[in-house]
């Protein structure tokens, strides 16, 4: 049996995805906010990236099955209270992986989010910044609907989030 | 905790879980039926918030009061055990009503919030500091419509002012006093609903303004007692009906 490390454990996660944006983790979204090892038991403490997230249970629970098959322990998974989800936890390469689904990813935020944060997103088709926002609200929370006046794609944005 | 601030914060929860309930529920309703695709999504959206809101509070309120059963609580009780203000209980009416409701009531969430992010009241701190990110969608949304409404031809602008002047008096009812206010004010749980009426003005003042839209003139003590003192209108047993009428089939089925 493989020794449990926080790192390996992390590793594994790394093949749980988010139902809603399959190419992304939940360590690349910045969900897993602590990995304990408790003897032979694990306890995973996670938070969701918007509060009404509706896929919140099923991730917990392919997080839970995820751990238990590949090392054979007993996995607790917790929402943690204590920590609260902004698009800063995401990491550079779910960024890039982002950009490769077509989604432009969130612009790092330095501060508070500002109205001006939405405007002049970069097109993930053609990468002109001659963008506008359709709507504030797409197909999931997390995104919004932009027009590209370079190429005249549609395209969503992971939008930015406190 | 002592049982008298574990009751004053049950009542302040409660009536927020509420409001957000049945907002939720209502704006729901947009859903397939929204002037344009984008808004029907935006309602869609912001109720699916809401609904997580609610989800969240009553979720507060079972680790402090001990109800055993959310969905029950959320849909089992009794019309005047439900705390939710007038303004949220009214039909959608036309879009003008919803989007204007949705306005004034999203900036008074949002501030309700924000003076929470200081509470005393640790779980309710850490609930604002969530739901912030996602308010200011909101009301970036609501700011935007309503001012591009306000000037967009004779009849937007005729159709935003009617909406206002519906909605307003109805929304001093979200700023309704709780029995426990006073106290809740003296543990710094949070600043109490006189502070965040004066607060809602100053916020919806300058949007009002720049949508060439006319204030009414505030009448502070619109119909009360009112829904925080379980005194609803006529809209509201109806909709308790229609919203519980899936959970009433089968009380206690797992889904």
């Amino acid at each position: 049996m493989e020794t449990l490390t926080v790192p390996l454990l992390t590793e594994a996660l790394q093949a749980v995805m988010d139902p809603e944006i399959p190419v992304l983790s939940v360590v690349d979204l910045g969900m897993i906010t602590a990995i304990e090892i408790l003897g032979d038991q694990v306890l995973v403490k996670m938070i969701p990236t918007f509060s009404a997230c509706p896929a919140i249970n099923v991730i917990r629970n392919n997080i839970r099955i995820e751990l238990e098959k590949r090392f054979l322990v007993p996995v607790q998974v917790d929402i943690d209270p204590a920590v609260q989800w902004n698009s800063n936890r995401m990491s550079e390469a779910g960024r890039e992986k982002l950009r490769r689904f077509r989604i432009t990813p969130p612009e790092v935020m330095e501060g508070e989010w500002r109205e001006e944060m939405l405007s002049g997103i970069a097109c993930p088709f053609c990468q002109s910044h001659q963008t506008e926002n359709r709507s504030l609200f797409g197909s999931t929370l997390c995104r919004a609907l932009y027009y590209c006046k370079a190429c005249g794609n549609l395209f969503e944005h992971f939008k930015p989030l406190e | 905790m002592e049982p008298m601030l574990r009751e004053a914060l049950a009542e302040l929860i409660t009536k927020m879980a509420d409001d957000e309930l049945i907002l939720g529920h209502r704006n729901s309703a947009w859903t397939g039926l929204g002037p344009i695709l984008e808004e029907d999504i935006a309602f869609s959206s912001m109720a699916q918030d809401k609904i997580g809101h609610a989800l969240a509070l009553y979720t507060l309120l079972r680790e402090l009061s001990g109800i055993k059963d959310m969905d029950h609580f959320a849909f089992g009780r009794q019309a005047d055990q439900f705390k939710c203000c007038h303004l949220v209980e009214y039909p959608n009416g036309e879009y003008d009503f919803s989007l204007m409701r949705h306005f004034l009531f999203d900036a008074a969430e949002t501030l309700r919030y924000e003076s929470l992010e200081d509470s005393s009241f640790e779980p309710l701190r850490q609930l604002s500091r969530k739901f912030r990110g996602e308010l200011k969608y909101h009301m970036l949304h609501g700011n935007t419509w309503v001012i591009q409404l306000g000037h967009g031809d004779e009849e937007s602008h005729a159709r935003m002012q009617g909406a206002l002047d519906a909605c307003f008096p109805l929304a001093f009812g979200i700023f309704e006093q709780g029995n426990r206010e006073a106290f809740l004010i003296d543990q710094q749980v949070y600043p109490g609903e006189r502070v965040l009426q004066e607060r809602w003005l100053e916020k919806i003042y300058p949007v009002l303004v720049k949508a060439s839209l006319n204030m009414p003139a505030p009448d502070l003590n619109p119909g009360t007692p009112g829904g925080r003192q379980g005194k609803h209108t006529v809209y509201f047993a109806p909709l308790l009906e229609e919203m519980s009428e899936v959970f009433r089939m089968d009380p206690e089925t797992a889904w």
